[in-house]
């Protein structure tokens, strides 16, 4: 089976994580959100991924290569030389994903879920029409475009854009699986999926809708990546609670890499992701925070909703909050409290950011 | 012999020194760990022939007063005494009221000290240059210079730069007048009170031709500034001495930090026992810090530069502080992060909480800089300000309280900036 996932551009909106690293790359729970998807699919017997991109990234490609040793798949990056949209790269990745009669599944690389691949296949295979799409409940439909299906058979009857009366609470969510049959509808241009092909496929009664169960959330900003980390790791306390550190300090669902160090007297949690080689020291209090690879903070330092990247370095009693996120090898000098600062890669910050804002 | 006159004000003084003159009278505030007062005293009692030191203002006697005045009166082997005046007389108008006390003994000079600034009072130096210029008779006003915009906040003094004679002097001015500023610290001989009594009797008059008079003016309050020094000008009577010795107001609570730092800075050449010092089984400390030898500080708090701890101070550990005054009794609690800030007395900081303000120093790039004396509000938004707890505050655990002013026996449950909390 054939998966494709529509990677896209420079993942502006996670900047500026994503100056440093492609967005696929970027770590979240301490294993890049690609991977989240890619091992899913390949647990439900995916083993050919065609990554839908529209940049080439030598560190996206040589990653790939490897985890297509480990996981034993083949992964192909199929480039847009223009933005396609979300439905054109399908055309271009045409011939790949027409060369048998299975399905295939399609799915947007920001979302993070129990991704329910063998259900969809279930799903699709039970009701024999061209398309399923995930939806997920929320609790403010009238901020998204809502589908409005057929309680128990799923079939879509039609989609509503940012509703103003009440018409349903279920949204898609990103994940699609499709019959080849499906690829007659769209041309090699820049084309909208949700726009201009599902509602289509609806009318001709061939989409049908598959309600997640669990968690859901799309991790294309830092402040949905932080609640995304929340869900994810309730959601490994569930499933896989001893992954999750626990014992005096830690608080909650927290999960540390091993070759993480952390000193004496910290309170670490709830919902604290801490990456290889990050080193907290003496007294640090941290919750809600993600911490990448080789980041350093140091001692008495205290840190809610923030994410730290790659190799930066906190100073002592610093104060971190409200969705800070540094860059790469960003440098935080001791006693400063930073209050939603966005920091591009390799600064060194001397002043305190009491308001939010970017410092380039 | 000498005396010195201090003048302390009165309760209704201070307002700008809220919430923490609730507490305790604005000078017996401390700064660098010891009373405003005590900063003048001790720079009197250096001066020799000093016998007697008069504090005149308008506080009812109270407990506090009592304790500094009896310890005071111990330490440095003087008479300290406090005359209170039965209402706010202004500046001159107090020491003439009290003038038969400070007469009695017949004092050839006195000097005349505002509390409210802190300097390095050159006492000894304003008695020399007395005696070089002219006669013996002369009165002095101690002077520094100020920025041209800055001076307009000040007593605006014009000399003869040849003979330092006062040719004119003005208060608070609205436009450019001199930068030489009135520092509040005075030289006078007794013939001064005849001055000041010639003024009371022609204010005595006004009011008895005044039918209009509402009964409050009274003829026995007179301003030394604008009632004596104006007239004295160009009479051959009046000198300034000019100091470039660090000197400031101590109007705002915010200047508190700023006056510590000065004496702080002092204490190596006048008390270096009252700087602590790096020792073995001791806290960190950067800088000049007074620490009082009651308090009891966790060896890996690291303090200054710019500290002042007070009596029965509880720091824990992995404290920072820098920049701040913390008052008697007050508990930071580990981890804790305090800058710019003043702590009340008895006040309990959580862990990990951070309570910080914005300095309001003087333009480090202009020597001649002083404090501005803010106000609080500009464009209906709080300046901000150093931040303040009132005693008895009480900061929950990893909030921040930022540019902010706490009044007494408050308990926060959560984060605050730029705000007055009732």
């Amino acid at each position: 089976m054939k998966a494709l996932i529509l990677v896209g551009g420079y993942g502006t909106r996670l900047r500026p994580l994503t100056l440093s690293v492609p967005k696929p790359l970027v770590e979240f729970c301490n294993k890049p959100i690609l991977l989240h998807q890619v091992e899913a699919l390949v647990k439900a017997g995916v083993r050919h991924v065609v990554l839908a991109v529209s940049y080439m990234s030598d560190l996206l490609e040589r990653e790939m290569k490897t985890q297509e040793q480990r996981l034993g798949i083949k992964i192909s990056l199929s480039h847009e030389k223009e933005p396609l949209g979300t439905a054109g790269p399908l055309a271009l990745a045409r011939e790949l994903l027409t060369d048998s009669d299975e399905p295939f599944f399609v799915l947007n690389s920001d979302v993070i879920c129990d991704f329910p691949f063998e259900d969809m296949l279930k799903f699709h295979k039970n009701h024999g029409k061209e398309g399923t799409i995930v939806v997920t409940k929320v609790e403010e439909p009238s901020k998204y475009g809502v589908v409005v299906y057929e309680g128990e058979t799923g079939r879509i009857h039609r989609f509503v854009e940012k509703p103003q009366v009440f018409v349903s609470n279920k949204i898609n969510a990103g994940m699609y699986i499709f019959s080849p049959s499906m690829l007659r509808r769209i041309q090699l241009r820049p084309t909208s999926i949700e726009k201009e092909i599902f509602p289509v496929m609806a009318e001709e009664g061939q989409l049908y809708a598959m309600e997640l169960q669990g968690f859901w959330m799309d991790i294309g900003q830092p402040k949905d990546f932080l609640t995304g980390m929340c869900m994810y790791l309730q959601s490994v306390r569930q499933n896989a609670p001893e992954r999750l550190r626990t014992g005096p300090g830690f608080l909650g669902n927290v999960l540390v890499d091993p070759t993480a160090v952390i000193g004496e007297n910290c309170t670490i949690g709830p919902n604290v992701t801490i990456g290889a080689g990050v080193v907290l020291e003496d007294g640090v209090r941290i919750k809600r925070c993600t911490v990448l690879k080789g980041a350093h903070i140091r001692s008495h330092s205290w840190l809610e909703s923030c994410i730290v990247g790659w190799s930066s370095s906190v100073g002592q009693w610093v104060r971190m909050e409200n969705v800070s996120v540094l860059g790469e090898d960003v440098i935080v000098s001791d006693e400063l409290y930073i209050n939603g600062a966005n920091v591009l890669p390799h600064k060194s910050i001397t002043d305190s950011v009491p308001e939010p804002r970017i410092i380039m | 012999m000498l005396k010195a006159v201090i003048l302390i004000g009165g309760p209704q003084k201070g307002t700008r020194f809220r919430p923490l003159s609730f507490e305790v009278p604005k000078p017996l505030f401390p700064v660098a760990g010891v009373p405003t007062l005590q900063h003048h005293i001790e720079a009197c009692v250096k001066v020799p022939n000093m016998k007697e030191i008069l504090l005149i203002g308008f506080y009812q006697p109270n407990e506090e007063l009592n304790r500094f005045l009896s310890s005071a009166q111990q330490e440095f082997k003087i008479p300290v005494r406090y005359l209170q005046e039965y209402a706010a007389l202004g500046t001159g108008g107090g020491i003439y009221h009290f003038r038969d006390q400070i007469l009695s003994g017949s004092p050839q000079q006195f000097f005349v000290l505002n509390a409210d600034v802190c300097s390095e009072f050159p006492l000894e130096d304003m008695l020399r240059f007395q005696k070089e210029h002219g006669d013996a008779h002369s009165f002095i006003i101690l002077a520094t210079t100020a920025n041209r915009k800055q001076s307009l906040n000040y007593g605006c003094i014009v000399e003869n730069e040849h003979t330092s004679e006062v040719l004119h002097y003005v208060e608070k001015p609205s436009t450019f007048v001199s930068d030489i500023i009135n520092c509040g610290i005075y030289l006078f001989t007794p013939e001064i009170f005849q001055h000041i009594g010639a003024v009371f009797r022609k204010n005595q008059q006004d009011v008895m031709l005044d039918e209009q008079c509402n009964g409050w003016q009274r003829a026995e309050v007179i301003r030394l500034e604008q009632d004596i020094f104006t007239a004295l000008a160009a009479q051959e009577k009046l000198y300034v001495y000019k100091t470039d010795r660090f000197w400031s107001q101590i109007k705002s609570a915010g200047s508190a930090i700023y006056a510590s730092r000065l004496y702080l800075n002092q204490y190596h050449k006048t008390h270096p026992e009252r700087l602590a010092t790096n020792k073995d089984g001791g806290p960190k400390i950067i800088g000049n810090v007074y620490v009082h030898p009651t308090a009891n500080i966790d060896p890996t708090a690291v303090l200054g530069p710019n500290v002042s701890i007070g009596t029965g101070v509880t720091i824990g550990a992995g404290v920072r502080v820098r920049e701040s005054i913390i008052l008697h009794g007050a508990t930071l609690q580990d981890h804790s992060c305090v800058l710019n800030s003043i702590i009340g007395w008895d006040s309990t900081i959580g862990k990990w909480a951070r309570v910080e303000g914005t300095p309001s120093d003087p333009n480090p790039n202009d020597p001649y800089a002083k404090i501005d004396s803010e106000t609080l509000f500009r464009d209906g938004k709080l300046t901000p300000s150093i931040t303040i707890l009132g005693c008895n505050v009480t900061i929950p655990s990893e909030v921040i309280i930022l540019n902010s002013i706490v009044l007494p026996h408050k308990d926060l449950n959560r984060s605050f900036k730029n705000q007055i909390i009732l």
